[in-house]
């Protein structure tokens, strides 16, 4: 039996810099909405509990599971996925580009949340060294790479925008 | 000639840019109009009988449109079960899953009714919503239990809990034990729990009424083995049935397994005439996405007076869990890779594959030969230390030498030829491994720490593993009309890079670039004939049908410019996406337009000889497995207060043949380790006695994070193998495969001032401890 | 895993939160209050538990805050993780707290998390919860009914039930900082950082002029349903000089408690670790006593 009045309401925000109005229910989590509200499958769910960290995305700044976060919470917030790391062109950014040149990426499904992860810790760490880039992605989980090659990719596009 | 541009070199993934950007099409993204979700009821026992099932409830629900069973699907459903596809006579019970089960559940997880909504969230209110009355039934929680007399049955209508027997061996075991100088026991109980990729499985499936066409995409490694499964449950033609499969995030051998919800979701989109989706949540996925789980190992030695090895004899019990979807593959891979890369003049093992009221196992990465090397290395070690011997120094005196290769190991494979190893360097790979370990130096280094307070050790872990599995992977070559050159083939990519790897060896034989070509795999449509990717087998199968099909395509294009320049084809060279005449400035045709003129343009004229379209298509067959071998050595530190293991060091040798991608290769590498460290330190999938899943979360599974995996120094051996055109060997598995057993060594070799020693897999700290405790009472 | 069905509340007040709690709890309807999410989430998205009504007090600004008075700290209970962590007062005067927080889980949770949030969920491993029971906080609650106080040994009530009303929010808890040269030590045993520990030893101490110990707190997390003060241990420590065998003997006291077992992690292990740790963490706590370490 299908019933189209679910209670919901209509939620407004940023989303790599371009404003959004969608339909959201109360229950949605911010990541449900981004994919299914706005059609930003970029942000990926691997576990819905809290531990693997696919769902980062960024909120006012700040790297949060979108998992964990209501899509209503998210109104009036300025929140940044990966859709929104390369330019308007679609070239990637020096980490994007750090990560293919160094093979930061297998299947792909964790790197958006790995990405995001980054962004943020480069911003907020700008001098972290390998252990703490380590530290600061026990929070992601990646199956596929056994790490090594993400933490290098990070290291290397830390060193190139340093030397900006 | 062809040329060396791309293999060999550490081409860049075509794959990065789009996943890079968040472009990636992965199952849960796809969005078909008017598409509707489901969710599954499952069982909350581990068996029971199904008594009855009540969804007046649920269909009250808002946003839920349907409630189906096993009785509510098409008739010619009912009574049906998945297809085995890998049959064998030494099974004795082959059973497989109904698509809902109808009667008995027979693992906590097995899925009896379907609710279709709306959306994820109202089928899940909906599933909840479902009555169903469950009369539980006594559970079998062990294969070792299994196989008491006094065990309950895990299924109801059997008369045991075994699932098959075989026997493997050669040689004369009775003859080797009986003057032998040593005999050594060992009983092992390594565990393996799942891949867990950080994608969960999923599918969606729409259906053409007027066509009478199914269209189904999921989340798998083998989009044939699907179809297959499809076709026989639903009785369809096969050119009516297409699988796809979109990007895939990560599999690791569970993945390749058809599953129910492959049949009930095509089902609903016949049924119901909308297209229907189905995303896996993660708790689905502890609870019935396939495992490795338990083996039990019981192994006897005979060794002569120099530690060498006469003969090796034991049992071994399998856990297959409620039903046999992949036979009894992977316990018949366990025990044909227990003697590895060691002389063994006779063998003789037993199998016993039992039934249990768990999800049911399938190979994962490694499929088997994880636990078959840890219980061949760590008897290694007991003879070793029965003797006196150094870790090293025993297995040295055991290798199969350089010199014997190509080698007869002593099986036979099932279709009675003789398994032989095609090239390798066994001691050579230990004796690198060792040496960039700086494994001489390791006892000072220990003695050293000791007078410290703490706790190092060193292990190895040396292995041969069976890859490029047959029976073949095609590909097909087509130059399409606008001159880039498009590959078809069934191989089925999770993150291994298919595509560069592919595109590399197809852009060398027609001197064109990587970026020109175009890669369709995955999909029934345009490959109709396939096996999928597992098994470490797409470089040496799907690899070697490319620069098959390829040479073809490339004579084709050869034969028809000859034709159209009138000259012979050894004046003319193809380069740049052209054919031209060397030397001659001007005389040239581009791939497009000879494309174009072979594609059926009316009024054009082929000449005599050409055949039509320049394609070619290749199912490269390999005449056997080619062997990939490898040493590992792990150091570690162990906390002795509180069981905490720390890897210090580690140290792979690798060789898989020649290599196409060494940036590839090592990133396979790296990430089988961590899957290695995962199952030796940390992955643990708990069941309680009533065989209830006790782990079903990240909090409970623990795997490997950042800081727990450490930068692997690979040193990489070539042994190109004659078995294909590539001189390849596979690549995908063999970073796991030791490294359970290197690292439990290193850790019993960090704790030998406690007199531990470890025959099981996970160790974890409380174990640890556990053990230290018991060393010293001792 | 998508959570049963709710009805989201935006409470811009305190006064607006316990307004709701009252009347939407009033009407026989399940309502939690919704603070970092990082822990209700999880279990509301694996439907553990199911609600008529969230409670949303992220924008309550007059609960987030932290302050100084003299030598009493009061944390706001919607503070975040993230914002106490890097608090340069907080890490210079308490250097515990740092610590500890390091542990709570990854960076995403400790954006999000709040002090609050975790007091109010009772985790038995809950580091926030060691450190209110090691600093003796006093937790404060507000309802319609009014504002009350409770000391953090009176706060847990039953397995991750503390003594607060279904209409009641936790507004903060306050502490008393120690002295400037005090030894401190924060450590958790668990396989990966930022799981949840095994077990987990805060130690506080200060050492007289003779070196000898003059005051000292112990807490153990994860080993029971609330955190446990080491009282008799802390006692017997007084009047000693820091060693091997004051600390094992504080360490045994420790191993001999009765604790959780599961089906994972046995009794006898979390003992044994609880010694081990206890022994280590004031080993570690002595040796920065009278400034000598860094966080």
């Amino acid at each position: 039996m299908s019933d189209d009045s679910r209670p919901g309401r209509e939620i407004s925000l940023t989303v790599n810099g371009e404003g959004y109005s969608a339909r959201t229910e109360d229950r949605f989590s911010l990541a449900d909405f981004l994919r299914q509200g706005l059609g930003l499958t970029g942000t990926h769910l691997g576990c819905e509990h809290g531990v693997c960290g696919a769902c980062t995305v960024l909120v006012d700044g700040h790297a949060v599971r979108g998992c964990l976060m209501l899509a209503v919470q998210a109104a009036g917030t300025e929140v940044v996925t990966i859709e929104g790391l390369a330019d308007a062109d679609g070239n990637l950014n020096t980490l994007q580009q750090a990560f293919m040149e160094h093979h930061g990426l297998q299947c792909g499904f964790c790197t958006p949340g790995i990405l995001m992860t980054l962004t943020a810790y480069r911003r907020d760490c700008p001098d972290a060294t390998e252990a703490d880039v380590r530290q600061a992605l026990s929070g992601n989980i990646c199956r596929c790479t056994g790490y090594e090659t993400i933490v290098r990719a990070a290291l290397a596009a830390w060193r190139e925008m340093g030397a900006r | 000639m062809s040329t060396t541009a791309f293999v060999g070199q550490s081409v860049k993934r075509l794959e990065d840019p789009d996943l890079l950007r968040g472009r990636g099409r992965f199952i849960d993204d796809l969005r078909l109009p008017e598409m509707i979700e489901v969710a599954f009821v499952r069982s909350p026992f581990a068996h029971a009988l199904i008594g009855g099932i009540d969804v007046a409830e649920a269909l009250q629900v808002p946003g839920v449109l349907g409630v189906y069973t096993a009785a509510d699907l098409p008739a010619g459903m009912h009574g049906k079960r998945i297809l085995l596809q890998v049959p064998n006579p030494a099974i004795t019970h082959p059973l497989t899953q109904e698509p809902l089960a109808s009667r008995e559940v027979c693992f906590a997880g097995e899925a009896v009714a379907v609710v279709v909504a709306d959306n994820r969230h109202a089928a899940e209110d909906g599933a909840e919503r479902v009555v169903v009355d469950w009369q539980p039934l006594g559970a079998v929680a062990h294969c070792e239990g299994a196989l008491a007399p006094s065990a309950p049955l895990a299924h109801q209508d059997s008369g045991d809990n075994i699932a098959g027997r075989l026997a493997l061996g050669f040689g004369d075991v009775d003859a080797a034990f009986k003057d032998a100088a040593h005999v050594i026991e060992g009983r092992f109980t390594p565990h393996r729990g799942t891949g867990h990729p950080m994608e969960t499985r999923g599918v969606v499936a729409q259906y053409d009424h007027i066509g009478e066409a199914l269209r189904i995409w999921t989340s798998t490694q083998t989009p044939h083995n699907t179809q297959r499964g499809v076709v026989d449950m639903f009785d369809m033609p096969e050119d009516k049935v297409r699988v796809i499969t979109p990007d895939v995030g990560g599999g690791f051998g569970p993945k390749n397994q058809v599953y129910p919800e492959e049949m009930v979701v095509p089902a609903l989109a016949m049924m119901l005439g909308r297209p229907v989706k189905w995303i896996e949540d993660r708790r689905e996925h502890f609870l019935t996405t396939t495992q490795e789980r338990d083996q039990v190992w019981t192994l006897t030695a005979a060794v002569d007076g120099d530690g060498k090895l006469l003969g090796l004899k034991g049992l071994l019990i399998h856990d297959a869990g409620a039903y046999l979807p992949w036979g009894i593959i992977m316990p018949y891979i366990s025990a044909s890779t227990v003697p590895g890369p060691y002389v063994i003049p006779a063998y003789h093992l037993d199998v016993t594959v039992a039934f249990t009221n768990m999800v049911p196992t399938t190979p994962l990465r490694g499929a088997g030969r994880p636990q078959a090397v840890f219980v061949m290395e760590r008897m290694m070690d007991l003879i070793g230390h029965e003797l006196g011997l150094d870790a090293a120094e025993v297995r040295r005196r055991n290798f199969i030498p350089a010199d014997q290769m190509p080698y007869d190991m002593g099986l036979t494979y099932r279709d009675g030829a003789p398994v032989i190893y095609d090239t390798g360097d066994y001691p050579e790979a230990q004796r690198q491994a060792l040496a960039k370990a700086g494994y001489d130096d390791f006892a000072e280094r220990q003695q050293a720490a000791l007078a410290d307070g703490r706790y190092i050790g060193i292990g190895i872990g040396n292995y041969v593993e069976g890859t490029g599995l047959g029976p073949f992977e095609g590909a097909t070559i087509r130059v399409l009309s606008n001159g880039r050159v498009a590959i078809y083939s069934g191989a089925t990519p999770a993150g291994q890079a298919h595509h560069t790897t592919l595109a590399q060896i197809c852009a060398d034989e027609l001197g064109i670039d990587v970026a020109d070509v175009d890669v369709v795999l995955g999909d029934t449509g345009v490959m109709p004939r396939g096996a999928g990717t597992f098994a470490s087998r797409i470089t040496v199968t799907a690899g070697s049908s490319v620069r098959l099909a390829s040479a073809q395509v490339r004579q084709k294009l050869l034969a028809l410019s000859a034709a159209k320049f009138e000259v012979d084809a050894e004046s003319l060279e193809v380069a740049g996406g052209e054919v031209r005449i060397t030397g001659a400035q001007g005389d040239s045709v581009s791939f497009a337009e000879l494309a174009r003129m072979t594609s059926g343009m009316p009024g054009y004229v082929l000449p005599a000889g050409v055949a039509p379209d320049l394609e070619a298509s290749a199912y490269f067959t390999p005449p056997q497995a080619t062997y990939s071998n490898g040493s590992h050595v792990a150091e570690v530190e162990v906390d002795a207060e509180t069981g905490l293991v720390t890897i210090l060091n580690y140290v792979v040798v690798h060789d898989c043949g020649n290599v196409i991608n060494p940036m590839l290769v090592d990133g396979q590498v790296q990430g089988g380790v961590a899957h290695g460290i995962g199952n030796a330190l940390l992955e643990r999938m708990v069941y309680d006695e009533d065989a209830n899943p006790l782990t079903t979360t990240f909090a409970d599974y623990l795997m490997p994070t950042a800081e727990l995996v450490p930068d692997c120094h690979i040193v990489h051996m070539e042994s190109p193998t004659p078995l294909n055109p590539l001189g390849a060997k596979g690549a995908g598995e063999g970073g796991t495969i030791p490294a359970p057993a290197a690292i439990i060594a290193a850790v019993e070799n960090a704790l030998a001032p406690f007199g531990v020693g470890i025959t099981e897999c996970p160790i974890l700290p409380e174990r640890i401890v556990q053990l230290i405790a018991e060393g010293e009472d001792r | 895993m998508k959570p049963a069905p709710f009805t989201y509340h935006r409470a811009e007040t305190l006064d607006m939160a316990t307004e709701m709690l009252a009347t939407l709890g009033g009407s026989g309807g399940d309502v939690r209050v919704l603070a970092g999410g990082q822990s209700l989430m999880p279990m509301m998205n694996l439907r553990y538990v199911a609600v008529d009504h969230v409670v949303d007090l992220n924008p309550v600004a007059e609960l987030a805050g932290m302050s100084f008075d003299g030598e009493r700290l009061r944390l706001g209970a919607m503070t975040r993780q993230r914002d106490l962590l890097e608090h340069a007062e907080v890490r210079r005067r308490l250097p515990i707290i740092a610590e500890a927080l390091e542990n709570v889980g990854h960076l995403q949770t400790r954006n999000r998390g709040t002090i609050g949030g975790s007091l109010a969920h009772m985790d038995p491993a809950a580091e926030l919860m060691g450190l209110a029971a090691l600093l003796d906080a006093t937790v404060s609650m507000a309802s319609r009914r009014g504002q009350r106080d409770v000391a953090i040994a009176d706060y847990p009530l039953a397995y991750m039930t503390p003594c607060l009303e279904p209409d009641e929010v936790l507004t903060g808890i306050t502490i008393d900082t120690w002295p400037a040269g005090h030894g401190w030590d924060f450590r958790e045993f668990a396989q990966r950082h930022g799981d949840f520990a095994v077990a987990g030893v805060g130690s506080l101490l200060t050492l007289d002029a003779t070196g000898r110990i003059d005051r000292a707190a112990i807490v153990l997390i994860g080993v029971d349903e609330r955190p446990i003060r080491l009282t008799a241990a802390e006692g017997m420590l007084v009047g000693e000089k820091p060693g091997d065998d004051v600390f094992g003997a504080a360490g045994a006291a420790a191993r001999a408690l009765p604790m959780l077992a599961d089906a994972l992690v046995g009794e006898a292990y979390r003992q044994h670790l609880a010694g081990v740790l206890v022994a280590r963490s004031l080993d570690s706590a002595s040796a920065r006593a009278g400034g000598g370490g860094d966080v």
